[in-house]
């Protein structure tokens, strides 16, 4: 019995190399990051970096990083939702769902620096859908409605639906799939319109799907360095784009303020953690 | 399907579709006419020594990643689903801080608290990038694992195998592998689009790979880089469909595709 | 005046017939159970019904009116479905609300009708309980419920209890019964459960391969089977392929031997026909060293026994199945040589195809 025991207690020890692996490269620096933050360049504790973040030019990076994620999530969450919806009807073929899905595996994964060039290539300044609407119908979209251009925010934007959306569709598809076509069925039985459906049952059961594909869509825009790096050279204040600037030397007068900014993205991603687990539980206490 | 289905699926294929067929039309416009057609770009960038050197420390590097992910993950996963259940919610959450801490923040962290290690460490891409490959790969690898070994059932086949008289690592090495080796085969890939596509740790560690390179020739001539943009969704495909293929013959069952390397 | 009727209904799904041809009149109040094996068409019947599917010919009449073009939304069908058809995210009490809602009924009303339907399928105390807390049975006894309290024309049931335990569903088939009776409403019931479905209903239709193959009472189908399918289907039997010898005195010959079955009388000498016979109308008695015991016997020898409790099933050699009680069947243990007489009166015959 006592022997049992003391297996019992040490019967974690095989993981151990995971552990102290994962604690090496993963909790050790995100720790020291932390630490960083707080750090002034005497090596005294200041919280004079994590204030600064409020100021000028730090607050806008913030600002327009969380708005970038924000509109690409919303906006890929809805699209890739309604694209998904459409793909995984009973009456939509079976090549199209496992077309699409293949190809959003492929673009989702299809990100940084190719995917910018890939844009600018379309519809840069010389991209070819650019050059092909002003020589062949006339119709300047960077100069004229709806003065579109890449190296914007909202080109940006633009941008980063090519992974967001299918991003999404890889999530919220095996959602999809779980809506029983008895409820349907069943719902239309009872008299109700789709409309209903979607209203009473469909959203209501597919939102914890929803939420955390949003959130995730979130931190994956909210994350993406190689892309903006690319487009706009700097023109679109990211967040990662201005630690990046800072590690690239142009401006390296105190590293504690990158660690500050670094500090400052785990904070908003931990932010919307916050908020998303009491709405996920909102949303899903009829299940399990 | 109905119309409003057709749409959206019309739509979603265009958007898809238009920016890297038009990748390939810019790719092979002249450089010297601006017009259609030459595929100097392509023998250019073949003739590049740096693409081939490139492509060939990322490929090296994303086996390396490999081999130590599953190295690493293998033994934990089957001992934590054998005899310590309790810790795989544990290692579950684990899997889930490399989402809240992105590449750029990782790598301000990384490059603080290895600046003063040895160089074989510090200044080799197998070193300190290898590593954080390492951690951005394990996600994907625990996940797929974690639904392999759930798929199987481990105490019968290690009981099976021991009461033979199996030791442990031979039980491992020779019944439980090849049982997973597709959820392994599955994670491998996602490891493999991860290294050969991740930007931000390596431009800000200053290492040299081939997603480096590809902003390099961007830099210089936008033809060329149209055309390494196609290699290097090529790249991804391949991953990809390998991915698909092994999810497809393991008969079903969702697979993790999702591996991102902004 | 038949309140449901199906009138000639065809479907096809590509080459295969699902339906092909189904006739049905069901007065108000009845109930039909749909029965054949999968792959029948009867769960195609129902969709049809329902308006889930469209039928390729014929219409479905709902007290004298025209349902066929119909919304399913729009037709006032009650439907329970096999399983998983409860909606996940309400609970009990308001998935049997969802249709009142839809038909923007009161809230006082709703709430009163919904107590008295959970009441009625037992399930009072579990009014806000989620499907996942509900064991299957439960389940089924909310949806049929929530069927119930659109007050439907006609109650269509989908394999209610198939994926139900095999005590549950004596239970609640007996329980879906009493409250089709109390309501007195018209009921479509699909199953591939004989026996259930000769429990439950006041008629019973026999599908096969898109047609009806026979339709009456419970006591019609398991006594007069019309055709060798409906026999097989219902219940078990002995087949006896036998050719007539003698139409006249009623002789027929089967393996070689001569027996007299009274339904053989009239019938054209030389006429291929099928005998059937219930297991239990087939007496064995021992036969010492093997010897055929006389008139109407076969001789053979038990090859396997199989104990149902009260009864024991015992099988003979040359395919027959004789039930017996258990007492009597100790007596005649694997291996022993035994006669099984074959009743003159209680056998049925059909017509068989002609060998060419």
């Amino acid at each position: 019995m006592a022997s049992g025991r003391r297996r019992l207690s040490l019967a974690w020890l095989p993981t151990l190399p995971f552990f102290v692996y994962a604690f090496l490269f993963l909790f050790l620096p995100a720790g020291s990051i932390i630490i960083g933050a707080f750090k002034d360049v005497d090596g005294g504790w200041t919280t004079s970096n994590v204030t600064t973040l409020f100021d000028q030019p730090y607050r806008r990076a913030y600002i327009e990083s969380i708005e970038v994620s924000a509109t690409t999530a919303v906006l890929g969450a809805l699209l890739g939702l309604a694209i998904a919806y459409a793909a995984v009807r009973e009456h939509t073929p079976r090549w199209i769902r496992s077309v699409l899905t293949t190809f959003s595996g492929v673009a989702a994964n299809f990100g940084g620096i190719p995917l910018a060039f890939a844009f600018i290539a379309t519809v840069g300044t010389l991209g070819v859908v650019t050059t092909f609407l002003r020589n062949q119908l006339h119709w300047d979209i960077g100069a004229s409605w709806p003065h579109f251009s890449l190296f914007t925010k909202n080109g940006v934007e633009f941008v980063y639906l090519y992974f967001q959306i299918p991003l999404m569709i890889l999530v919220i598809a095996p959602a999809i799939d779980g809506l029983r076509r008895e409820w349907r069925e069943a719902s239309s039985n009872l008299g109700a319109s789709s409309f209903q459906f979607w209203r009473y049952v469909g959203v209501p059961v597919l939102m914890p799907s929803i939420l955390g594909a949003v959130i995730l869509l979130f931190g994956n825009a909210f994350a993406a360095y190689a892309t903006a790096y690319a487009l706009t050279s700097g023109v679109v204040p990211l967040v990662p784009l201005l630690i990046g600037a800072y590690y690239q030397g142009n401006v390296l007068d105190n590293p504690h303020l990158a660690q500050a900014m670094a500090f400052g993205m785990f904070v908003v991603l931990a932010v919307m953690m916050l908020l998303y687990i009491p709405l996920q539980r909102r949303s899903q206490r009829w299940a399990k | 399907m109905s119309a409003s289905a057709f749409v959206w699926l019309v739509l979603a294929g265009l958007y898809f579709l238009v920016p890297l067929v038009a990748t390939f039309f810019f790719s092979i416009r002249s450089v010297q006419t601006n017009k259609c057609c030459s595929f100097a770009a392509y023998t250019a960038v073949v003739h590049n020594g740096d693409f081939w050197h490139t492509l060939r420390v990322s490929f090296v590097l994303a086996l390396e990643v490999i081999v130590i992910c599953l190295v690493l993950i293998v033994p934990t996963v089957y001992w934590v689903h054998l005899k310590v259940p309790k810790l795989r919610p544990v290692i579950g959450f684990l899997a889930l801080i490399p989402f809240v801490v992105p590449p750029i923040v990782m790598v301000v962290g990384l490059l603080k608290v290895y600046r003063g290690a040895p160089s074989w460490f510090y200044d080799r891409p197998s070193g300190i990038l290898a590593a954080a490959y390492v951690i951005l790969a394990f996600p994907y690898m625990f996940f797929s694992l974690d639904a392999g070994f759930r798929a199987i059932d481990v105490h019968t086949l290690t009981e099976a195998s021991q009461s033979l008289g199996a030791s442990w690592p031979r039980t491992l090495v020779k019944v439980i592998l090849p049982n997973i080796r597709a959820a392994a085969l599955a994670g491998s890939f996602l490891a493999l689009a991860i290294v050969m596509g991740e930007f931000t740790i390596a431009n800000l560690a200053q290492f040299h790979t081939f997603p480096i390179f590809i902003q390099f020739v961007g830099e210089s001539d936008p033809y060329q880089a149209s055309a390494v943009t196609l290699v290097s969704f090529g790249i991804t495909w391949l991953a990809m469909s390998s991915l698909l293929f092994i999810g497809r013959k393991r008969g079903g069952g969702a697979t993790t595709q999702i591996a991102g390397a902004r | 005046m038949a309140y449901l009727e199906l009138q000639g209904l065809h479907r096809n799904f590509g080459p295969v017939k699902a339906l092909n041809g189904i006739e049905v009149q069901l007065g108000q109040g009845e109930f039909l159970s749909l029965l054949g094996p999968s792959g029948c068409g009867k769960t195609t019947a129902l969709r049809l019904v329902a308006g889930f599917d469209r039928p390729d010919a014929g219409r479905i009449v709902v007290d004298g009116k025209d349902v066929t073009a119909v919304a399913p939304a729009k037709r006032d069908m009650g439907m329970v479905f096999q399983a998983y058809s409860l909606f996940p995210n309400m609970t009990a009490a308001q998935n049997v609300e969802f249709g009142l809602k839809i038909r923007g009924k009161s809230k006082a009303d709703r709430r009163k009708r919904v107590g008295e339907l959970l009441e009625l399928v037992g399930l009072g105390h579990a009014a806000d309980r989620f499907p996942h807390q509900l064991s299957g049975g439960m389940q089924q006894r909310v949806a049929l419920a929530r069927a119930l309290a659109i007050e439907p024309r006609v109650l269509l049931l989908d394999e209610p209890l198939s994926a139900l335990d095999a005590k549950v569903r004596v239970q609640l088939r007996e329980e879906i019964r009493r409250i089709q009776l109390e309501l007195g409403i018209t009921t479509l019931y699909v199953t591939h459960d004989q026996e259930e479905a000769l429990a439950i209903s006041d008629h019973v239709a026999v599908m096969s391969g898109g047609v009806i193959e026979q339709m009456g009472t419970p006591a019609e189908m398991y006594t007069a089977p019309a055709t060798p399918f409906v026999a097989e289907f219902i219940g078990t039997m002995n087949r006896l392929e036998a050719t007539v010898l003698d139409g006249a005195a009623g002789h027929v010959d089967f393996a070689g031997s001569r027996l007299q079955v009274d339904a053989a009388r009239g019938r054209r000498t030389g006429e291929r026909v099928l005998i059937l016979i219930r297991p239990e109308a087939l007496e064995l008695e021992a036969s010492t060293n093997g010897a055929v015991g006389g008139e109407n016997m076969l001789n053979g020898e038990v090859i396997a026994q199989t104990f149902l409790g009260p009864v024991t099933r015992l099988k003979v050699s040359g395919g027959l199945i004789a039930d017996m009680s258990t007492a009597r069947a100790a007596a005649l243990p694997v291996g022993a040589h035994v006669n099984a007489r074959v009743p003159a009166e209680g056998a049925k015959l059909l017509s068989l195809p002609d060998e060419d």
